[in-house]
């Protein structure tokens, strides 16, 4: 369905368009963000400036791109997803040689005082652009494999490129982005059985070939795969960060310490504790309850962004909101079952919650542009 | 281009069927993070909260103030002293150089100093605070506080360390405190956890050592709060501890400090006890060490210099030095062969000169011989052949029965270092230790304190005390501990005839104040401390058979370590004993002029309240003592040395 189908009457224009907006999840998500300035507010010990201020400050400059993308009909930025792909391509690019070096890894690009995580902006510019890509595709060519392989190159070229700075989180949450969006689409389950198989496969044959004459990696390289999978055996080194999370969290109890009560962080045991780790101060101070709760407002902002996706005909809106919400989703699983202890340790920041410009605009970003779906959605 | 509305419917299903399928995934998703996160919050809450408590919560101790040393009257004898330090916090400092270099214009700082400081802070977090100066003055300390605000980082702290005013007087007696070592915390099965901590002072040898338990204390505690490296952030509870049990001991300071000074820089040893119960009055062995100088950490030179010393300075001769008795053991032969009856107090001995025995001859000191000797003119004029006469007839072991039942060959268990047994042989004894029989010619040597019989001056003391009072005197050093008298049971009798121990007392009266007594020129005038005793000259090399064919060799060609070495015990006052002394002074010479002189001005200084009398010596010697009791070196009321501080 293209933009000339659209039943353009009813679509909401000028600042009528503020009433039609899906309020629940501008709700939602300025509730996940106050409670990650409360946390940032605690870990630096009752200090406004430290992060919190600073937080809040992107987070306005975030909700001001938010309405201002949501008041641009989607189909304009449908039209916009190759060039939007193509310019995070170049800023990846461009963070390749002249990025700064931050955690070991080239990340971030400085303009003007603010720090650019293009790997970041890339995420939201991939779903756009397959989601642009499987509505403008012929449904029954979905499977066929030359337009299966089309997205697949799409969604590797960018892999390798953050593979590379290296960022090892974000290159596997691209991959599986492209791979749900794919899934989305409905590409035969036959692509994914064979590439599950060939990844098992290929582990399996990497695993089991330790030790025997025809060892497929170099020995350091098994024991990195070891502290990698099990950092507990390593509690100074690799597994303090995730020792340490796990006894502020657990040590939180029932009911938590109390608000600021944090011993863990506020002294300093919690490496990363506003960043990739600011789960383990909410566990800590406000207990199991105080979790509970902000895992129930997470799955409210996946529950609306669903009902919204489901509600909308339009197919590139349908696999934007869709894709939106597995990327949050991945963000949230991926950094809980990390710091929980179900996961490796990989930097991946906690969507609202963890200190850090670019992820927040990023996702204030693609929240605009469900807004801007949810606005403009066909009727 | 346009699709069919089929199609459309189609790929929107399979689109929704599929999202509700990847819905459900993040359903069970959340529901795995909902179990885990119940997992450790609420199942295993108890233990990871413990682990948060551990993490946080560090307990520091609080040393405590070690218990004081006094003397029998309360005189402080070890005490602490305020010490100040001056510390540096680097993060504080910013440029810990320029600081410190602005930190040596205020206070003197040694290149050593400036160098261990640069080390310690390589080696530590920025937060640790380390020490740059110890031991500074009150001036010192005020210069820097003054000057505060150009001291970023700098500050000055206070601190407690041990000290003992009469430095020389008690190194033995007190010894001194150190740092805890490897070797002290050996064979310790839980040690203190005070003695971790770094340079903790514990006593080393003596009283300090021996009282340790006493005196240390127990340790306040700090619980506070760390951060992850360290940092200390607060204090959440101060438990004080208790300070350490103040020690007073028998020792009077001030005969302490006189007999110290009057033995000068003999290599010597005295002992003045209290015969009615034991306490040791003043125990004093020269040379003497400044204690402070080791808890200071003491310097190479000052200890080679010590260790160096052929006065050896360091050993506490009253305990750990051991010397053949010589004629002051007379008094021991004499009462095993009265008591067990094998002569009578009457009995006399004709003395030639010599006895021959097994082909050898054993000499009378006096060549010429006594003639016919009854047991007081044996102890007056110290005639030997009596004793090897007596000696025979009782045999070696009722004599070392004796010995050991007047406190030879024993060890008196007093607070110090190194306690000496001594050795009171018998026939056992020499199987023992020689692998050798006991020969006649043994017991013969033995009789006069020759041969195998070593004591120590405590032993002489407390043999002395024994033979005074006819009671099995025990020595004591400790008087109380915090407040605590240390009860004194009643010496039981020795067993002793009363008639044959007032015999021998009698010859030892005449020893000093018979017209041919041996001690005759130390005797005491004034009626009321009128005493007795017993002079030793011992033997401290074998004299060569062509020595002796040269004929007797005076001392005062010999080197000086080669002499004899006198000796004296004696008690006053003679008619109710209330003192026993004994003076060694090594390689002396006669007991009579080395060491009886010493003993009597020793026991006069007990018997009075301050310097001896003048009135209680012949009036032929007042001029001389009254010129060598002005010379000593005492120390005024306060326990200050008259001049610098002897090392």
């Amino acid at each position: 369905m293209s933009f000339l189908e659209y039943r353009v009457k009813f679509v909401p224009t000028g600042l009528r368009k503020i009433l039609y907006m899906n309020w629940p999840l501008v709700v939602l998500v300025t509730a996940v963000s106050a409670v990650g300035w409360l946390a940032l507010y605690s870990i630096a010990g009752g200090r406004m400036e430290v992060w919190a201020g600073r937080q809040m400050q992107v987070f306005g400059l975030g909700a001001v791109l938010m309405f201002l993308i949501a008041f641009v009909p989607i189909w304009f930025w449908r039209n916009m997803s190759l060039l939007a792909y193509l310019g995070s391509l170049l800023l990846l690019l461009v963070v390749e040689f002249f990025g700064t070096v931050g955690m070991g890894a080239q990340r971030w690009l400085e303009v003007g005082g603010l720090r650019l995580q293009p790997s970041e902006l890339m995420k939201v510019a991939l779903i756009m652009l397959l989601a642009a890509y499987y509505d403008w595709l012929d449904v029954k060519k979905v499977s066929r494999p030359l337009w299966v392989a089309l997205p697949v190159v799409l969604a590797l070229i960018p892999t390798v490129l953050v593979l590379m700075q290296p960022n090892l989180g974000t290159a596997l949450i691209l991959l599986m982005i492209g791979g749900a969006m794919m899934l989305l689409a409905g590409v035969s389950w036959w692509y994914f059985a064979g590439v599950a198989s060939l990844i098992t496969g290929s582990v399996a044959a990497i695993m089991l070939s330790r030790g025997t004459d025809w060892q497929l990696l170099h020995d350091y390289q098994y024991r990195r795969i070891d502290t990698f999978l099990d950092p507990t055996a390593d509690p100074l080194g690799a597994g303090y960060n995730i020792i340490q999370a796990q006894i502020a969290l657990g040590s939180g109890g029932w009911s938590g310490k109390g608000f600021m009560q944090g011993t863990q962080s506020r002294l300093n045991f919690l490496p990363e504790k506003h960043t990739d780790f600011i789960f383990t101060t909410l566990g800590e101070e406000f207990g199991f309850v105080g979790v509970f709760s902000l895992l129930v407002l997470y799955g409210l902002i996946l529950l609306f962004c669903y009902v919204s996706a489901l509600q909308n005909k339009d197919r590139f809106s349908t696999l934007l909101i869709l894709g939106i919400a597995v990327n949050f989703f991945l963000y949230l699983a991926i950094n809980l079952a990390m710091v929980m202890g179900l996961a490796p340790v990989v930097g991946v920041p906690l969507p609202f919650l963890s200190y850090g410009g670019s992820a927040m605009l990023v996702l204030l970003v693609a929240f605009g542009l469900i807004q801007s779906a949810h606005i403009h959605r066909p009727r | 281009m346009r699709r069919s509305p089929k199609d459309t419917e189609d790929s929107a299903r399979l689109t929704h069927r599929r999202a509700l399928l990847m819905g459900g995934a993040m359903t069970a998703m959340f529901a795995v993070l909902g179990a885990r996160m119940r997992y450790l919050s609420v199942d295993q809450a108890d233990q990871f909260k413990l682990l948060a408590e551990e993490n946080r919560i560090s307990i520091r101790l609080i040393p405590p103030a070690r218990g004081l040393i006094q003397d029998r009257n309360g005189k402080l004898l070890a005490g602490n002293e305020q010490n100040y330090r001056v510390i540096i916090t680097r993060e504080d400092a910013g440029d810990v150089d320029a600081v410190l270099a602005r930190l040596a214009y205020v206070i003197p700082l040694s290149a050593e100093d400036l160098d261990r400081t640069a080390k310690e802070m390589k080696r530590s977090s920025p937060f640790a605070p380390i020490t740059v100066a110890d031991r500074l003055t009150w001036e010192d300390l005020s210069k820097v506080a003054l000057n505060a605000p150009s001291l970023p980082g700098v500050s000055p702290e206070f601190g407690l360390s041990r000290i003992y005013p009469r430095d020389t007087d008690f190194a033995h007696v007190l010894g001194y405190v150190g740092p805890v070592s490897e070797k002290d915390l050996e064979g310790l099965d839980k040690p203190d956890a005070l003695l971790t901590i770094p340079k903790f002072q514990i006593g080393k040898i003596g009283v300090e050592r021996w009282l340790e338990n006493d005196l240390r204390g127990r340790a306040g505690t700090r619980r506070i709060e760390v951060n992850s490296v360290g940092r200390v952030m607060r204090e959440l509870e101060r438990v004080e501890g208790d300070p350490g049990a103040d020690i007073r001991l028998t020792i009077d300071a001030d005969v302490q400090n006189f007999v110290q000074a009057r033995l000068g820089d003999e290599s010597a040893a005295a002992v003045v006890m209290d015969v009615t119960n034991g306490d040791v009055i003043a125990i004093a062995s020269s040379p003497s060490f400044d204690p402070n100088l080791f808890v200071r950490g003491i310097s190479h030179t000052d200890y080679n210099g010590l260790m160096e010393d052929d006065h050896r300075p360091l050993a506490n001769k009253t305990v750990q030095g051991v010397y053949p008795p010589g004629s002051t053991f007379k008094m021991v032969t004499a009462l095993a062969a009265l008591k067990e009856g094998v002569i009578s107090v009457n009995t006399t001995i004709r003395c030639p000169g010599y006895i021959e025995f097994g082909g050898r001859r054993f000499h009378c000191w006096k060549r010429a011989g006594h003639g016919q000797v009854n047991l007081e003119r044996s102890l007056t004029e110290s005639c030997d052949v009596y004793y090897y006469e007596i000696a025979q007839k009782v045999g070696i072991d009722k004599i070392a029965e004796m010995g050991k039942s007047l406190g030879l060959g024993m060890r008196h268990d007093l607070p110090m270092s190194a306690i000496a047994e001594g050795v009171m042989p018998d026939k056992a004894w020499k199987l023992a230790s020689q692998k050798a029989e006991w020969r006649i010619g043994d017991t013969i040597n033995a009789s006069i304190g020759q041969g195998y019989v070593l004591t120590s001056p405590l032993q002489l003391a407390v043999m002395t005390a024994r033979i005074a009072t006819g009671r099995a005197v025990v020595p004591r050093l400790v008087r109380s501990i915090d407040g605590r008298e240390t009860d004194v049971p009643e010496a039981p009798r020795l067993g002793i005839e009363t008639e044959i121990l007032n015999r021998v007392r009698a010859g030892m009266y005449a020893v000093i104040n018979a017209e041919r007594g041996t001690a005759k020129s130390s005797r005491i005038v004034d009626p009321a401390m009128v005493w007795a005793g017993k002079t030793g000259t011992s033997q401290v090399r074998n004299i060569t058979a062509a020595e002796r064919a040269r004929g007797v060799i005076s001392n005062d060609q010999l080197p000086w370590n080669r002499r004899d070495h006198a000796l004296f015990v004696g008690f006053a006052p003679y008619d109710k004993p209330r003192y026993a002394v004994s003076v060694v002074v090594e390689h002396g010479g006669g007991g009579s002029t080395a060491a009886a002189p010493i003993a009597r001005d020793a026991i006069l200084r007990a018997l009075s309240d301050g310097l001896p009398p003048l009135t209680a010596y012949p009036a032929s010697q007042r001029n001389r003592i009254e010129a060598m009791l002005a010379k000593l070196p005492l120390r005024d009321a306060t326990g200050r040395a008259p001049t610098a501080t002897r090392a």
